[in-house]
């Protein structure tokens, strides 16, 4: 591209838009359906359809780990992907600020397509608005995803039952606690890095593997604790989740003990919660440990019959030295804007 | 508000934790109600599941050691009334932003109808503010106790030092040990009243680890002396308040009643002199407003005429008018022990986290919030 910032000419719909959409977005995008360039994408698509939206508004957008472009993409793949669904396509919404460099805007596309190729899905459709400046911070994207449903019904967050294992595919928090400590400028002891990824692939050798998955959910915003009071919530059941299993790295753990942070509500971006009937616990686990964004899987928790000391919808957390409270839900924000 | 921590793994260790569960079982001679007067404490209580753990025959209650908490309506409506003038940018701790004025409105919702407010980390960080934007006046709300008073008198003297025009400070800090003094007149009397040795009243203290790096513990003597209760400076691991909770059961199978230093790896016995003379030269003693509890003596910090010019009450005139305590709310007998949170009428229905109505719900380390975050398992 000739100019080295983008203009609010590249949002007209002119020349200069032409120019943008193919020697940046269909480049990098590169697939036969987008490349048609008609108004809209001419799909095939087998059974139930499983469709997510997410919009991404990250600040800082580059960040160690990843950046917008990659999370905008594996986010919605994600979701996607929690319904037990194969993801096909997705769409991509930007919204520019006028004065954003060229050259971090094609990072950033650059990264959303090997983000979409790793995870094997095309973006192909588009939009692009430039907004004067101040109107929006850098860049934001929006990207809705459609992908296959392979079995029904699908798993979901109401079909948790007593007696399931609560298992986790990894640590908790890194995403978060990287951006909370990039936006806030504190220097922490040990590095940390976004743990931003897709997670679709190991979700179809789950579902391959034990068809009585009963639930798949990504612990995005709100960490572990929000999304397992949300399941709790939506099954009309308790949960327990033993403290010293959940996983979280040294480095999360010393920039949570500084900031006053609790890993298990920050935010993950490539990590899923999977509960399944007891007996199934074990081959869940070495399913998810054969794929590297499954390397660290656990079982951390039970799923109970309300009633017995917990009511319907309440997690509680077994603490390291025997102890027992409740794992409530985050109440407002913990950190603004971190995906 | 950020704090520096002391925390060390070997403090949390569960079967150190165990054990000192088990003497503390073992050596424990009749019901023991302590009282803790610090925020962290309140949280670090209920998020090990200490409580849970708790021998029977301890009863823990929350006092009021959360500074958020202890912030009166009128001080809050003071908050507000500058938030809303032309050209004054509020820096504040962000656990203030929550906490509802008068009429509900809070700094949160004066930010979003336009007031410029940002959310700072140190008073320092205000600072620079007011230096970045020289034609907006920056005011720094100073709410705390003497772990953060020190810091705020120190900023007020770079202020000063810089000649600094468009910074000031809105001082509402307050103080430890006029609150216990008051706690302690009012349990002696609540005793008295109901007759019975142990019923509303507080047979111990916790003190507070942050405050007493600054105190120290001479200034709790009295505790001991004139009220004849034991009283421990505790840490935050658990390991640290059941270790605190040994030495006051122990002194009370002794008949004694002493003020002890358990934690003794940040508290020095004459805590921070340097600290204590910086707040001395900014900050003069006054009667001070505590939310749910009123007016107590000596009990709060003003800025002194020397640095009137940083003294945001007197830059815009501002007075503290007398506000209502919210109908129903319980919150006053709660952070004097008198109340279990959940004894309260409006706990977890009209007042939630998410509509707090009484100070002890607004911030996380309130104790009505903590009830309700943890729960009472």
């Amino acid at each position: 591209m000739s100019d080295n910032y983008i203009l609010l000419d590249y949002g007209s719909g002119g020349k200069s838009a032409q120019r943008l959409v193919s020697q940046v977005f269909v480049r990098h995008f590169a697939n036969p359906v987008l490349e048609t360039l008609d108004d809209a994408a001419l799909l095939h698509m087998n059974g139930p359809i499983a469709m997510s939206t997410d919009g991404y508004t990250v600040d800082p957008i580059e960040f160690p780990g990843g950046d917008i472009g990659c999370l905008a993409v594996n986010g919605t793949v994600n979701d996607v992907a929690m319904l037990g669904a194969v993801p096909k396509y997705l769409s991509c919404g930007f919204i520019i600020e006028e004065g954003l460099p060229m050259d971090v805007l094609e990072r950033i596309v650059a990264s959303m397509g090997n983000a979409a190729k790793k995870a094997g899905v095309l973006i192909v459709t588009g939009d692009t608005k430039v907004v004067p400046k101040g109107a929006a911070d850098k860049l934001f994207i929006t990207t809705t995803g459609i992908g296959e449903v392979q079995r029904t019904p699908a798993p979901s967050g109401h079909n948790a039952k007593p007696g399931d294992a609560v298992l986790l595919s990894g640590s908790m928090g890194d995403h978060g606690l990287t951006i909370m400590a990039l936006r806030e400028g504190l220097p922490l002891e040990m590095e940390t890095r976004s743990d931003c990824a897709p997670l679709n692939h190991m979700v179809a050798a789950l579902m391959q593997a034990i068809p009585q998955v009963h639930t798949l959910r990504d612990p995005t915003r709100g960490g572990l604790a929000t999304t397992l009071n949300e399941i709790a919530g939506q099954s009309g059941v308790a949960i327990e989740v033993e403290e010293s299993q959940v996983p979280v790295n040294p480095g999360v753990a010393a920039g949570c003990a500084v900031l006053g942070l609790d890993p298990l509500y920050l935010a993950n971006e490539g990590k899923l919660i999977c509960i399944v009937p007891q007996e199934f616990a074990e081959q869940a686990l070495a399913t998810m440990r054969s794929f590297p964004e499954g390397a660290g899987a656990v079982q951390v928790g039970t799923v109970l019959e309300p009633g017995k000391g917990l009511q319907q919808g309440q997690v509680a957390l077994r603490t390291p030295m025997g102890g027992r409270r409740l794992l409530g839900m985050l109440e407002g924000e913990q950190l603004p804007r971190i995906c | 508000m950020p704090q520096a921590s002391f925390s060390s793994k070997e403090f949390a260790d569960p079967e150190l934790c165990k054990g000192l569960l088990r003497t503390l079982r073992d050596e424990l001679d009749g019901p023991l109600r302590f009282m803790e007067v610090c925020g962290s404490h309140t949280v670090a209580i209920f998020r090990s599941g200490l409580r849970s753990l708790l021998p029977e025959g301890i009863t823990h209650l929350s006092g009021p050691g959360c500074p958020v908490c202890v912030t009166h309506d009128s001080e809050i409506a003071a908050f507000l009334a500058l938030a809303e003038k032309d050209n004054v940018t509020i820096a504040t701790f962000g656990d203030l932003m929550r906490v509802p004025g008068p009429k509900g409105m809070s700094l949160k919702q004066a930010k979003a109808q336009g007031a410029r407010v940002q959310v700072v980390y140190s008073p320092l960080d205000a600072l620079a503010l007011a230096r970045q934007e020289p034609e907006r006046h920056v005011v720094f709300l100073g709410v705390g106790f003497e772990t953060t008073a020190p810091g705020v008198a120190a900023t007020i003297q770079t202020a000063a030092a810089q000649k600094l025009e468009n910074f000031s400070v809105l001082c509402c800090h307050k103080l430890v040990p006029p609150a216990l003094e008051a706690l302690l007149q009012t349990s002696a009397a609540s005793q008295q009243e109901v007759g019975a040795a142990s019923q509303g009243g507080i047979d111990a203290f916790l003190l507070p680890g942050h405050v007493s790096t600054i105190l120290g513990v001479q200034p709790y003597a009295f505790i001991a002396q004139q009220y004849h209760t034991p009283a421990v400076v505790a840490g935050f691991d658990p390991a640290d308040i059941l270790q605190a909770l040994l030495l006051l059961v122990r002194m009370r199978k002794q008949g004694k009643a002493e003020v002890l230093n358990q934690y003794s790896r940040a508290v020095q016995d004459n805590g921070n002199p340097r600290a204590r003379a910086v707040m001395d030269a900014v900050f003069s003693t006054v009667d001070a407003p505590w939310r749910g509890i009123g007016l107590l003596p000596g009990s709060g910090l003003a800025i002194r005429p020397e640095y009137a010019a940083f003294d945001a009450m007197q830059r815009f005139s501002l007075t503290l008018a007398p506000t209502p305590e919210p109908k129903g709310c319980k919150c006053g007998a709660v952070l004097q022990g008198l109340l279990t949170p959940p004894q309260c009428p409006l706990f977890g229905k009209a007042c939630t986290p998410a509509n707090p109505v009484g100070p002890c719900m607004v911030s996380t380390e309130g104790s009505c919030a903590a009830y309700f975050a943890y729960g009472n398992l």
